[in-house]
């Protein structure tokens, strides 16, 4: 009962950062179509980043918030540098072109910081939180995790659902040129969109780092299981991102549990193979629209 | 005052406007008229800025259009309804209206001019909270026309409105078109397939063909012309 436990709290905690990266992934997926693979090593730069700021001994919530806005920035820069020329060519061409900056950005990492993992600090201590007297798998850093993701998802929620900037966002996202002849800047929204995945990818980053070891590929599972987490939760929705990445950290957490950490990407991928033949649309992927 | 001169738009090889010239004025319907491949769908988008033309111009109140962005036009009040009901499917009824208020009107004005809306098309308001996708054909035209209208637009720009719907359906909507036409300073230009109803509601008319204009004139002077008719409108 008490592996049980501590496996399933472990698996919410773990959940909740792919979560993060997953929302990463449908924020450009829902804007632009483009599944983004690099999202990964975009919050793997931004955390080596946090990491030189934090060696010049400035403190964690500074670095904590200043690599959030680089993320924005990158972001981006990201879409309009690289993406935007792209549009209106194939759909192959950008998601290409983001497994090409995927490659660069891990490269560059590699030559700047070397390929050794090395540490990274957590926001509270690690160790398990006491309830009555038993230790559990759950930290105080864990409880910093799962605030910090449901803020991010809420925070989005609330974005799109209740603010006439996310109005615009998902009226962009589902039908830019009927958006554009409204006299809504779709252009600017797309950036918006990726800035925002860029934030949600390096919060995911600062959560992942200090409990894994961290070098140029810490963020490369990660990125598969959040991948699996967007594609269970539909690709489209946010909170679809947030109960795909709770079913994909519980599930992977069971398999290490009970068979075998080395099993954990395995598990993921059947996962990803029942989800994709039992629900292709996803979980919370939305109506398609009647024809009439 | 809208004026095109002299405009050429090509995709590729294919010429899709020939050195189109017209004009169409405030307060009255300018319906452009022709076959499939005429180019009314293309002088539409160009006006709009969807389509890049090849040479001419367009002027709207005396200002250059060409060359500016599509939300830029958008922004300058004119307003495209696009061929096959633009509605966006994924938006409820209010989100679509609400849309098209953001940029031209404040919150509290807004909720206003979607009221307004909702009561010009009484059989919008019992889907106002539901997704446009849950609208039937006659609905849709309904609302994308609301949408136009809500953002008090100075160029009206209607693509086949009437494609798909009911000929009593099409008779409402051309009646309602005309009663917001007449007596403001919108212009409005209507581009149908169905001359017929076409010319019923509208003062002047232009037809294409091929890309060239053949003909342009009062409506009533062209719905009277039956060679012009037999030639390019079939009826």
């Amino acid at each position: 009962m008490g592996l049980f436990v501590n496996i399933t709290l472990d698996g919410i905690a773990n959940g909740m950062i792919f979560a993060a990266l997953a929302l990463a992934l449908v924020l450009i997926f829902r804007a632009t179509r483009i599944v983004n693979f690099a999202q990964g090593a975009m919050g793997m730069i931004t955390t080596f980043i946090a990491s030189s700021i934090l060696g010049r001994g400035i403190g964690y919530w500074w670095a904590f918030a200043a690599v959030l806005v680089i993320g924005f920035v990158l972001g981006a820069l990201v879409e309009r540098v690289l993406i935007r020329p792209l549009q209106g060519k194939s759909e192959l061409n950008p998601v290409i072109v983001t497994i090409g900056l995927l490659v660069v950005l891990e490269g560059l990492a590699g030559t700047i910081y070397g390929n050794s993992s090395r540490g990274f600090p957590a926001a509270y201590s690690q160790s398990g939180l006491t309830v009555g007297h038993t230790k559990v798998a759950f930290s105080h850093f864990d409880v910093f995790i799962l605030v910090s993701v449901l803020i991010l998802m809420t925070g989005t929620l609330v974005l799109f659902r209740a603010t006439t900037l996310g109005l615009r966002m998902r009226a962009s996202a589902f039908a830019g040129e009927i958006s554009r002849l409204l006299g809504v800047r779709v252009g600017l929204l797309l950036t918006l969109g990726w800035a925002l995945a860029g934030v949600a990818g390096s919060l995911a980053g600062l959560l992942v780092a200090p409990t894994s070891s961290f070098g140029p590929y810490f963020m490369d599972l990660v990125l598969v299981y959040a991948f699996t987490a967007a594609v269970i939760g539909g690709l489209e929705s946010p909170v679809g991102a947030l109960i795909g990445g709770l079913i994909t950290g519980l599930s992977i957490s069971y398999v290490g549990g009970y068979l075998g950490s080395g099993l954990q990407p395995l598990g993921a991928l059947v996962l990803l193979m029942v989800a994709l033949m039992a629900r292709p649309e996803g979980i919370f992927a939305r109506p398609p629209a009647r024809r009439v | 005052m809208l004026e095109v001169q002299d405009l050429s738009v090509s995709y590729g090889a294919v010429d899709a406007l020939r050195s189109v010239t017209l004009s169409a004025r405030p307060g009255a319907i300018t319906a452009i008229l022709g076959a499939n491949g005429a180019g009314k769908t293309t002088l539409l988008r160009t006006i709009s800025g969807l389509v890049k033309p090849r040479a001419g111009s367009i002027r709207f109140s005396g200002a250059e259009l060409l060359g500016r962005a599509v939300e830029d036009i958008a922004r300058r009040g004119v307003a495209h309804v696009p061929e096959g009901r633009g509605v966006i499917a994924e938006l409820t009824v209010e989100d679509n209206l609400r849309l098209a208020t953001l940029w031209c009107m404040g919150r509290r004005e807004r909720q206003g001019a979607i009221e307004s809306m909702l009561e010009l098309f009484p059989r919008l308001r019992g889907f106002r909270r539901s997704h446009a996708s849950t609208l039937s054909g006659g609905e849709r035209q309904m609302l994308v026309i609301g949408r136009a209208l809500i953002s008090r637009p100075k160029l009206l720009l209607l693509d086949e409105p009437s494609l798909g719907l009911a000929p009593l359906v099409t008779a409402q909507l051309m009646g309602l078109l005309r009663a917001h036409t007449e007596g403001t300073d919108m212009t409005v230009v209507l581009v149908e397939q169905n001359a017929r109803s076409a010319l019923s509601v509208s003062q002047s008319a232009v037809v294409l063909n091929l890309g060239e204009v053949v003909v342009s004139d009062d409506a009533a002077t062209i719905a009277a012309d039956s060679g012009l008719r037999h030639h390019y409108l079939g009826f």
